[in-house]
């Protein structure tokens, strides 16, 4: 609009609009409210009811196996067998849990040093581009960690394995964790590719929470002679103390539901093993790989009721996690 | 040591082990950034975009169903999850508030958004390729449109919570109702970061591989039928990945750097339209 028709526009003056008729009294009016309310209610009810929906929905799936094996039978059992139709969930349970323990003991506290690092530490022109950078690591998608972990990593990996299985197995205790063939994929892979990819969920939280503690808290701790890391440890943390443990339950969620990324490393055995550096599997990456394989009706709902178990452990683990995140929000009221 | 130094040392410590952390995460995602660049270029031909998936043992290239496979079920997913996220967003914000029912609702809202995508993709398996009987893109879309509706409901909701109350009320001194108030007003103040919530809901469904795994499945042959499997990127990536085929794992790595290129400027695109909201005081 900056030529001369712009100046050709404006010299000719203001076309003169048609003034819209105003239908103030008709009852259109009224009923176009009424339905963009009710689309509106509808549209959050919608939204709200898909969780409970997918609850029953997936319960409904595995009703035959519920009735085959019961709860406490499907949740001990170590036999997953399709030939002889018996399913067991245990070694998929211990696998989740397994992963995803290691994916945090990991993941926390590199996730805390980032974000200290980023609102405490680094200087201000470094701040923007790292932050920018770890949160770039939740856009990728997790097919690609799957990719880059089985064909790049783990052959990387499995050059490292020996060195761990020399040192690490050597402990007593938890040696023999360590010991076994330097495959490269496994338990123990899994646990640290889950570990990258929870980092930018606990520590984009962490980063916003630390960033609402009050500035006079910090200054009187500096101005008392705290160093930083003590302001970080005794003065940040403890005041964002429920919102960082939420933070840390969110990134669990994450970890223990992962699909695709644990699927291409963790080597899918069925068979439960002592050593990290053994193949295993998880209750999503056995849900992936199975699933379009699974013929019969009692096969598929097993594996159905493998995901209910599932989503009762992360609904609950996610609950905590949004509770706890709120907390600190609401102790915060106004001035957050 | 004095406790003076003690104090100083646990601190330099504790910053270089911080920078460790921070390196260690900058570090893995170069790593990957490179890899899939570096393998995606070079895994780069013409018939990528021209020809369809090649059978297994021959060496040719192809990913056209994919592509357009994948194109279909993010528009199924669009068109289903903007309006109904959008309308629940403006729902929360505009009729909500901070009523009981509407932070039930966000409460429920934001477990889903990080509820795990493969249990979504059990629900539309449940509610839509058993009673049909088979696979189809259009359970893949409704499965993709689940996992953003979150999304567009909590940026919808937080964004449109941003514009002051005088703009609102000076449309109904107006004699605006209120859906007029809403469409004309609050959304258009609202929409650079509206626009932003959809785009990262595009983002994020746009790799996703799990739900599609239950629901679209595959097809190694051209389709754009919503009622049967479709070919789709992510899911294509996984097969190929795990084949023993050198072609075809050369296709998984471009159809990765496709994706990962598509995903980063999404989420840049996100960014700079998030950058100039301006927040009406």
């Amino acid at each position: 609009m900056n030529g001369p028709e712009a100046v050709l526009r404006v010299s000719a003056g203001p076309v003169p609009e048609k003034p819209k008729a105003v239908r103030r009294s008709s009852p259109s009016r009224l009923s176009a409210d009424f339905l963009f309310h009710k689309a509106a209610v509808f549209a959050a009810f919608l939204a709200a009811a898909t969780l409970f929906a997918t609850v029953i929905a997936i319960t409904y799936d595995s009703w035959p196996s519920i009735q085959t094996f019961g709860v406490w039978g499907f949740l001990k059992s170590s036999e997953w067998n399709p030939v002889t139709q018996t399913f067991g969930a245990f070694p998929f349970i211990v696998g989740t849990l397994i992963s995803s323990a290691i994916a945090m003991s990991l993941g926390v506290p590199v996730s805390f040093g980032i974000a200290v690092f980023i609102t405490e530490i680094a200087p201000a022109w470094i701040k923007k581009p790292v932050a920018g950078a770890i949160e770039l690591l939740a856009a990728i998608p997790s097919i690609v960690y799957g990719l880059w972990g089985l064909l790049v990593f783990a052959p990387v990996f499995a050059e490292i394995e020996p060195w761990i299985t020399r040192n690490l197995g050597a402990i007593p205790g938890i040696g023999p964790l360590f010991h076994g063939p330097p495959m490269g994929i496994g338990m123990l892979t899994a646990g640290i590719i889950l570990a990258i990819m929870v980092l930018p969920y606990i520590s984009s939280i962490m980063r916003d929470v630390f960033l609402v503690v009050p500035s006079s808290l910090r200054e009187s701790a500096y101005a008392l002679g705290s160093t930083t890391w003590e302001v970080a440890w005794h003065i940040v943390l403890p005041y964002t103390r429920s919102a960082v443990i939420g933070a840390i339950f969110l990134g669990l969620g994450r970890a223990l539901g992962e699909t695709m990324a644990v699927t291409f490393v963790i080597g899918n055995s069925n068979v439960l093993s002592s050593s990290l550096l053994m193949p295993g599997a998880t209750i999503p990456s056995v849900l992936a790989n199975e699933f379009t394989e699974a013929t019969t009706m009692l096969y598929r709902s097993s594996l159905i009721y493998l995901g209910l178990i599932l989503i009762a452990v992360t609904l609950t683990v996610q609950s905590f996690a949004v509770l706890l995140i709120r907390r600190l929000g609401r102790s915060q009221g106004a001035s957050a | 040591m004095g406790v003076v130094a003690r104090r100083r040392a646990a601190d330099v410590a504790s910053k270089i082990l911080m920078g460790i952390a921070t390196a260690v995460g900058v570090f893995f995602l170069l790593w990957i950034i490179w890899t899939t660049l570096r393998f995606g270029i070079s895994g780069m031909h013409w018939d990528l975009f021209t020809k369809d998936t090649p059978p297994p043992g021959t060496d040719e290239f192809g990913l056209r169903n994919a592509f357009v496979g994948s194109l279909i079920l993010l528009a199924v997913s669009l068109s289903i999850g903007v309006p109904i996220g959008l309308m629940a967003g403006t729902w929360l914000a505009e009729y909500g508030f901070r009523g009981r029912t509407a932070n039930a609702v966000r409460f429920i809202n934001d477990i889903m958004l990080s509820a795990p995508s493969i249990e979504i993709g059990l629900f539309a398996y449940a509610i839509m390729v058993g009673p049909m009987g088979h696979f189809s893109a259009a359970a893949g879309g409704v499965a993709l449109a689940i996992l953003m509706i979150p999304i567009i409901v909590r940026t919808t909701d937080e964004m449109l919570g941003l514009i002051g109350s005088d703009m609102r009320e000076a449309a109904i001194a107006l004699g605006a109702p209120v859906w007029v108030v809403v469409t004309k007003v609050t959304w258009k103040a609202a929409r650079a970061g509206i626009l932003t919530g959809i785009l990262i809901a595009l983002a994020r469904v746009t790799g996703e591989t799990a739900p599609l795994l239950f629901t679209a499945l595959n097809d190694q042959f051209f389709s754009t039928g919503l009622l049967r499997p479709i070919a789709n990127i992510p899911v294509v990536i996984y097969q190929f990945a795990l084949s023993p085929y050198a072609n075809w794992q050369q296709m998984a790595w471009a159809a990765a750097f496709i994706t990962v290129l598509f995903v980063l400027v999404l989420s840049l695109v996100a960014r700079s339209v998030l950058g100039k909201v301006q927040v009406p005081k």
